[in-house]
């Protein structure tokens, strides 16, 4: 094993990081306290949401500084989540257009 | 293992070098691969979780409960959306960041110094779960919602709602456990002279357990 795989870095980097997930954290909370409503509200709830987990991700777990092969083994498999939650939403849709057509009153 | 090869490579062709050479792969202590492992099996277990609530609430013809006001708070007569719900937030990630501490001092030698850092965030985490149990109890008692049915409209949302945060707080339960007896041997001197990775790994797991709950507050408290 190579001296490389000990992750090293200065402890500012971790406070700058803290700073900006708690900065994230109170944007995502104001857009619930202001009733931020419709398509506004879902993109900036998605926005803030991959923001905080991207930084948690590459800098607080250094999976930016981890070699490629860790990387992709991390990353590519979730894609396939992806394609289970287009399946479950097309599916969902479907169902819930048949309650409404023979259920409602 | 041929240090010389490896630093030639970067990008794309570090993954080629790594993948075709005749070597381990993946160049990082056993624990830590493992753990990442265990992760990814863990991501998508939350997904199914997630994916599945998310069935539910576009499938029901009845409204969701208002979840800004169920998770309310009534501070001095003022009614206080998600409240609770933002402090839990706040205090998970601020665990996170003495947790990041604690991997830089272990591997810059200073194990007693990691140790404490590592009790703070198991302190923390505590806190986080004593919110949750709080939360649960107002919840059940206070409110009447039930995994069958509550009076704030879908059914759905109790058993959604159970699941999901009672697997997550169990995940966060389990992590106070596994820092505290790691802090402690930290502070004994087990780890002196075979490396303090353990520290990182055992923060992977912690980050984790935030990395879920940023899901879980946009997904289910937010959406």
């Amino acid at each position: 094993m190579s001296d490389d795989s000990v992750q090293q870095h200065p402890i500012s980097v971790y406070l700058k990081i803290w700073l900006l997930l708690f900065v994230l954290s109170t944007f995502s909370y104001m857009v619930d306290f202001y009733q931020v409503q419709g398509y506004l509200r879902w993109t900036l709830i998605i926005i803030f949401m991959f923001l905080k987990a991207g930084l948690i991700i590459s800098i607080f777990m250094h999976l930016a500084w981890e070699r490629l092969a860790l990387i992709y083994t991390i990353l590519l498999p979730p894609l396939a989540i992806l394609l289970l939650i287009a399946a479950m939403a097309s599916e969902a849709d479907y169902i819930n257009f048949g309650r409404l057509l023979f259920f409602s009153q | 293992m041929d240090k010389s090869a490896d630093e030639a490579s970067v990008g794309i062709s570090s993954l080629v070098d790594d993948w075709s050479s005749d070597k381990q792969t993946f160049d990082m202590p056993w624990g830590k691969l493992m753990m990442w492992l265990f992760l990814l099996s863990d991501t998508f277990i939350f997904s199914v979780f997630l994916t599945a609530y998310m069935s539910v609430r576009m499938t029901t013809t009845a409204d969701w409960p208002p979840t800004s006001e169920v998770f309310a708070l009534v501070i001095a007569g003022q009614h206080v959306p998600l409240l609770l719900i933002a402090i839990m937030t706040f205090i998970l990630i601020t665990s996170s960041g003495t947790m990041a501490m604690a991997v830089n001092f272990a591997y810059q030698g200073k194990p007693q110094r990691a140790a404490k850092l590592m009790l703070l965030t198991a302190l923390l985490g505590a806190s986080f779960v004593g919110m949750q149990a709080f939360e649960w109890n107002k919840l059940i008692f206070d409110e009447g919602i039930r995994p069958w049915g509550n009076p704030y409209g879908a059914e759905q949302f109790g058993a959604s709602f159970f699941l999901i945060t009672g697997f997550h707080g169990m995940h966060v339960s389990v992590g106070v456990i596994y820092l505290a007896i790691i802090a402690n041997r930290l502070r004994k001197g087990f780890y002196d002279g075979k490396g303090y990775h353990i520290v990182e790994i055992t923060g992977l797991y912690w980050h984790f357990v935030d990395l879920v709950w940023v899901f879980i507050f946009a997904f289910f408290y937010l959406w």
